[in-house]
């Protein structure tokens, strides 16, 4: 097993980017991370591309050849793997270009994630991310998303004590930090009462709770440590790359406030890294609910299971704490076009660890990690990024 | 939801009679059923069970928010019921002006689900009610 690194990273503006297309964007984003990292066309010699729901959003499928093809790469055939695991489908992305670099089939590789989720309207998308959770199980008796967190949460309040004030700071957390981050969707700062003023989606969750539907892409490009200095004057290490399953429904969980996904996932990265959770300087965690960003920072060790809310409250988790978590913004605000989420963790890890993430830069950060989820929990994926 | 009958009709004794499996092996049981015993594997023993559907509310929201499907509908309970042989599973609460709530007694109601359009086929399935009401 050879060790990888990151030499170079690209991502798009996210939000409503009503005048590109899903070709578009992955072009921009890919270009970008081939620029940053000076390797030729010639040199790249795999693609692999993370996307939820073409098929449904733009009704295109056969991803992997549509990206090879609007990346000037299909002449020169390298081969293109399109992976899809509902939301965590960058970060699959991500360890399939791993596994192909550290098993030393491939040397240069792509891994990107794209989403087009603001051609349809909110209805058709919320059906397409619907199917993230048991078509036949949850979604066929109404359940929606937010309706799945919302279940998580209202239990994980019971239990540990968790305050709707809580669940807000994540929010208000989020776009304090997207303000900061060019790239984000929402760049304003809101406050608790703005969340409840917000619509109730799925009680106690409101609109602010959730994060939006979002056009993106990101790409970053690995190569062998051994080689990426030759491209890169600061290559980030992947230390350790972890990913879990769990039942595809919530109500199978074996405990449905905890994603024992995360908690495998988790174990497996940090066994591999040989790093343990006190040891990270920085996170980007699936946000794609306010509860999700609570159940993260426990389920990846960093805080006491049902101590997450009280964690967030006491600053902990804010850019100046003792463990900033999604400086980018997160889901929330940075947005979740959700195939690319899992990339654009890796995008803004890359940046804190090089030192340029600019106004919202941390302090001497070493190392970090990205934390990515498909549904409800039915997937998730963990890396340990280092300088 | 789909156009597609059959996906339906082959989920009627489930949806309807809430027929889940059991595994003789290990004694556990399953809804909605399953052809592979997780504890068991390869040596499951599994055989038909017929539900009561009396269980318990693990956690519910109020949904305000639907896909298109449901709009028409919102707001509506929706809750993760433990049934009282021990599998959970995901269903809506038709409940009274006291609402729903963690821990509550419910049993099984039949009724419309939803229907594909105006001219479409009906879901027909089990909707909770509060036990005592």
């Amino acid at each position: 097993m050879r060790s990888v690194s990151i030499i170079g990273v690209g991502c798009t503006k996210f939000g409503e980017r009503w005048d590109s297309s899903l070709r578009d964007m992955v072009a921009e984003a890919g270009f970008s991370a081939i620029e940053d990292s000076n390797v030729s066309g010639e040199e790249i010699s795999a693609l692999y591309v993370g996307n939820m729901s073409a098929g449904r959003f733009i009704e295109q499928e056969h991803i992997g050849s549509l990206i090879a093809d609007y990346a000037g790469l299909a002449r020169l055939h390298v081969p293109s793997t399109r992976v899809e695991a509902a939301c965590a489908s960058g970060g699959l992305a991500l360890r399939q270009a791993v596994l192909a670099v550290s098993s030393g089939y491939h040397d240069i590789v792509i891994a990107a994630g794209v989403e087009k989720m603001t051609d349809v309207s909110g209805g058709t998308a919320a059906d397409a991310l619907a199917s993230a959770a048991d078509r036949e199980w949850e979604c066929f008796f109404g359940a929606t998303f937010p309706a799945l967190y919302a279940m998580i949460a209202r239990l994980h309040m019971r239990k540990y004590g968790t305050t709707r004030e809580q669940l807000s700071m994540v929010a208000v957390k989020n776009h304090h930090h997207g303000c900061l981050n060019p790239i984000a969707q929402y760049q304003m700062e809101i406050t608790h009462e703005k969340v409840m003023k917000s619509p109730l989606v799925a009680d106690p969750l409101h609109v602010f709770d959730c994060s939006p539907l979002t056009d993106g892409a990101a790409a970053v490009v690995l190569a062998p440590t051994e080689m990426a200095k030759k491209y890169c004057d600061t290559p980030v290490k992947i230390l350790g790359s972890g990913q879990a399953s769990d039942t595809l429904a919530l109500h199978d969980r074996r405990d449905i406030t905890t994603l024992d996904a995360t908690v495998c996932a988790a174990r497996v990265a940090f066994g591999q890294a040989r790093v343990e959770p006190g040891q990270i300087n920085v996170a980007e965690v699936h946000d794609c609910f306010t509860i999700a960003e609570i159940l993260a920072i426990e389920d990846l060790g960093f805080v006491e299971k049902g101590q997450g809310g009280k964690a967030v409250e006491e600053g902990m988790t804010s850019l100046n704490g003792k463990l900033p978590i999604n400086t980018s913004g997160g889901l929330k605000a940075c947005g979740h076009p959700v195939g690319a989420t899992g990339i654009k963790q890796a995008y803004e890890i890359t940046l804190q660890l090089r030192g340029e993430a600019k106004k919202r830069q941390i302090d001497d950060a070493e190392i970090g990690l990205t934390h990515n989820v498909g549904g409800s929990g039915g997937t998730a994926l963990v890396h340990i990024l280092s300088r | 939801m789909t156009d597609n009958a059959p996906r339906f009709w082959r989920a009627i004794p489930q949806r309807y009679s809430l027929i889940g499996t059991h595994c003789s092996n290990c004694n556990e049981y399953y809804f909605p059923p399953r052809n592979i015993c997780p504890n068991c594997r390869r040596s499951a023993q599994m055989e038909e069970h017929k539900f009561k559907g009396t269980g318990t509310v693990v956690s519910c929201t109020t949904i305000y928010s639907a896909t298109e499907d449901f709009e028409r509908q919102t707001p509506y309970h929706l809750a993760i019921i433990q049934l009282d042989e021990g599998p959970r599973m995901t269903g809506q609460v038709i409940s009274g002006p006291s609402g729903v709530k963690i821990g509550m007694k419910v049993k099984p109601v039949f009724r419309i689900l939803g229907k594909e359009g105006d001219r479409g086929i009906i879901y027909y399935g089990t909707k909770f009610a509060p036990l005592e009401e």
